[in-house]
């Protein structure tokens, strides 16, 4: 079906680089919010970060311990499922693959969880060779509550709802369960270049 | 038909615009036939798209603001100056035209006729939307579910859906309490701030009386009244929030 011409549409576009914007995104200045429930609210002293699951032991930090990791600084453009793209947003984290170094695992998949429930689910090979990391700062400064703080997870490659805001650990599987959103319509991987946005998609 | 809508792709669906109903000075309802609609349930959004003459497409998301049975798909838009789309869908679209949309969207922010207990609903400007399709499925149903609407708006004139919402409360179970945080009418007798903690600690039901919240508006407003719940006592898996309106898309 071709789509149908909206009589006297125009549209505001912006001089957006083509290939930095996926179908159906429009660029934004702001940072929106979008959470399912209320923010929480963690003590530094009692979060940690766990990778459980398929693994030959369970691997816990403790915000000190993350923090004592080697971090890296990432310019990345972000995409909301909501239609939403940020260019050029400026994080500092850990990558996962600091994380994963030494853990032996079978597994191919992962799940974030996070304080407050929210799970979603990622093949493990998303995760590694440098397209995840935990971020706690955000252009330069500690990560809001509002935004995911004190950590997130960050996979600026998928829709930003597999970006996990107040991460606490990712559990290894075999299989691929759905996460919280991936249970309620939104597409199991998320490509935004594919617009894998809902199921079926 | 629903089974196949779910587990299938949501296709682009051509929507044809029945009527166009200004509900306030920045806010029309858009009424559309849409052949074929699967039905949906309270709360759920559909995504819109606009296409120009030269193929340059625009896509946003809305609120269904219609319960499932209703004859129509209305969607409730709040017009925002500096917007790209909902100038064009509240100043431009009338009745005739058609435009494109794929849904409905969301299996979490929506209205459970089977809630065990109170349900509190709490909207920030048009954070209504989404709220009034609970209140008008839970009409529908003919449901007893003890229903609360705590409405914060700007003043009086900017409230969307003041008589069906007058009428509603009509019905057993179900009341309205508004706030109204700018300007207020002479011999305005509810509240006249921003909804807070001690305004929360009157209005909303006990924790163990309530099964659900929902909270809609823009962020700023959501943050806090979820926040103040969670310091009532309320369990935060219980208070569902979704953001509207200018930073939300």
């Amino acid at each position: 079906m071709p789509p149908i011409i909206s009589r006297g549409f125009t549209g505001r576009r912006r001089d957006a680089p083509p290939d930095r914007v996926p179908p159906g995104q429009y660029v934004t200045d702001d940072f929106p919010v979008l959470s399912a429930g209320p923010t929480p609210h963690t003590p530094l002293d009692q979060w940690d970060f766990t990778i459980t699951g398929e693994v030959d032991a369970l691997h816990r930090w403790s915000w000190e311990e993350l923090r004592a990791l080697p971090s890296e600084s990432v310019t990345v453009d972000i995409h909301c499922v909501t239609k939403w793209s940020k260019l050029d947003t400026a994080w500092e984290g850990v990558s996962v693959d600091t994380l994963l170094e030494g853990i032996e695992t079978s597994a191919e998949y992962a799940v974030a969880f996070c304080d407050g429930g929210y799970t979603t689910n990622l093949p493990l090979e998303d995760l590694t060779g440098g397209k995840a990391w935990i971020a706690f700062a955000f252009d330069d400064e500690p990560l809001e509550p509002e935004h995911g703080g004190p950590a997130r997870l960050l996979v600026p490659h998928l829709y930003f709802w597999k970006s996990a805001k107040w991460v606490r650990g990712l559990r290894l599987a075999a299989n691929n369960e759905p996460g919280f959103w991936e249970s309620n319509g939104y597409h199991l991987y998320g490509d935004p270049w594919q617009e894998q946005r809902y199921w079926g998609d | 038909m629903a089974g196949t809508a779910v587990l299938g792709r949501l296709n682009w669906r051509v929507a044809d615009v029945v009527e166009v109903r200004p509900e306030t000075s920045r806010t029309k309802t858009i009424a559309f036939d849409v052949p074929d609609w699967p039905g949906h349930q309270a709360g759920q959004h559909v995504d819109v798209r606009l296409t120009a003459e030269d193929g340059y497409q625009a896509e946003r998301s809305y609120s269904i603001a219609s319960a499932s049975d209703a004859s129509t798909l209305e969607l409730t838009v709040e017009r925002l100056d500096d917007g790209e789309v909902s100038p064009y869908l509240t100043e431009e679209l009338r009745p005739g035209d058609a435009i494109e949309l794929r849904g409905p969207v969301g299996g979490y922010f929506v209205w459970d006729s089977s809630a065990a207990g109170n349900v509190f609903l709490v909207a920030g400007g048009s954070g209504v939307v989404p709220l009034m399709a609970m209140a008008r499925q839970r009409n529908a149903e003919g449901s007893g579910i003890p229903t609360r609407l705590l409405y914060s708006a700007r003043a009086l004139e900017d409230v969307i859906y003041r008589d069906e919402l007058a009428q509603l409360t009509q019905e057993d179970g179900f009341d309205v309490v508004y706030t109204l945080t700018r300007a207020q009418p002479s011999g305005w007798q509810g509240y006249d701030r921003r909804v807070d903690r001690d305004l929360l600690a009157e209005v909303a039901p006990a924790p163990p009386e309530l099964a659900v919240s929902f909270v809609c508006g823009p962020t700023p407003f959501v943050e806090a009244v979820a926040g103040a719940l969670v310091e009532l006592g309320h369990e935060p898996m219980r208070i569902k929030t979704e953001r509207f309106g200018p930073t939300g898309g």
